[in-house]
């Protein structure tokens, strides 16, 4: 890959806009190789992911009780697979604003569907049993 | 402070503001201080915007699905109802027309229709597959009397997966309409960045799928 910044925006190189001030002669164009790599890799690294989530659901693969927490992290891995070699969301500076973006979603996803599972799962505990709440129904 | 303020005095502009050098690379790309950043980097980032504010309303039936998957209303649960066989289906379609949809942007950075439109069509063929199963499997079990209203539960199982179809089915939309735009208007900008926002909508929907085959069906699955 060429350390041009261009090639590294949010979604796929779609073509350039040209920067006023720049010719362009100077804008560099991945090859279509190397493009073509990155998305291969993605989708190599994407089926093993998959594959192994789904294979793990097996009890003699891995662990029982750890087979849970082994499909949220094969999760959360394809999803960063997806995020670099599908959508290209990296480091380089024209991507600062959409990764900053992202942590945010990340942090709102997270207050809602923990919190929510935090907070249901304390309710829950401290509800009367139906069976107490029957006794305690006036004659 | 000094040496930008004496600079400033001096009638120069230290930070470049709205200054692209003639030659040679913006120094501050990213920075706001390189000028006003390309269309094309302002458009994907809106629509980033719009993709995290979808995801964040997935987030709120994904935590209903969770909270409410024991309560079923002494109706079948995720075990005995999900077939794990079309699930792995569901998600090699979908994979696999993510990866078309990358092949799609291929081709319009290198202005190929052939090529565009071909790679349009297997993307759309592959999640009109994925919709067809979907479709099916809520067919099956509506007939098996599980339908959204026999529990709490699968009322949060057909929101959850049922909104993420409905979002397939309006891509597949947009999709058909972007291969009548290419052949009829080219590849001008704002096609191109229309286009940028349909691949970022596509991949999406991809990412939000790991969520529910893992969520619902595989941990579901795991369940009792």
């Amino acid at each position: 890959m060429s350390s041009n910044p261009d090639d590294f925006e949010l979604g796929s190189h779609v073509g350039e806009d040209h920067v006023s001030g720049r010719p362009p002669s100077e804008v560099e164009h991945p090859t279509l190789r190397s493009e073509l790599r990155g998305y291969l890799i993605g989708l190599g690294l994407a089926a093993l992911l998959t594959a192994a989530s789904f294979w793990s659901l097996d009890e003699h693969v891995i662990y029982g009780p750890g087979i849970v927490m082994a499909l949220i992290v094969f999760g959360l891995a394809q999803v960063g697979v997806h995020l670099v070699f599908f959508l290209h969301l990296t480091t380089s500076p024209d991507n600062t604003n959409n990764a900053l973006a992202l942590a945010f979603g990340v942090l709102i996803v997270s207050l809602i569907f923990f919190g929510s599972i935090w907070v249901m799962y304390h309710l829950n505990g401290n509800m009367i049993p139906a069976s107490a709440l029957a006794e305690m129904r006036p004659e | 402070m000094n040496a930008p303020s004496a600079a400033l005095r001096a009638g120069r502009d230290p930070y470049h503001i709205g200054h692209v050098p003639a030659t040679g690379e913006p120094e501050y790309t990213g920075h706001g201080a390189g000028g006003p950043a390309p269309k094309r980097i302002v458009v994907g980032y809106g629509f980033w915007i719009f993709i995290l504010s979808d995801v964040i309303l997935f987030s709120a039936f994904f935590a209903t699905y969770t909270v409410l998957i024991h309560a079923r209303n002494g109706g079948p649960g995720p075990r005995e109802l999900f077939d794990l066989r079309n699930t792995a289906q569901e998600t090699a379609c979908l994979l696999l027309s993510s990866f078309a949809c990358g092949m799609t942007s291929l081709a319009v950075a290198r202005r190929s229709l052939l090529w565009t439109e071909v790679t349009l069509a297997l993307t759309g063929l592959l999640g009109l597959t994925f919709l067809v199963l979907e479709i099916h499997e809520f067919l099956g079990l509506v007939a098996r009397g599980a339908g959204p209203t026999h529990s709490a539960f699968l009322t949060a199982f057909f929101s959850l997966v049922g909104c993420h179809g409905a979002h397939v089915s309006a891509g597949l939309l947009w999709l058909g309409t972007m291969m009548a735009q290419f052949p009829a208007k080219g590849f001008k900008e704002s096609i191109r960045h229309r286009y940028l926002c349909f691949s970022l909508f596509w991949h999406a929907l991809d990412i939000i799928w790991i969520g529910i085959f893992t969520v619902v069906y595989l941990i579901g699955f795991l369940t009792p």
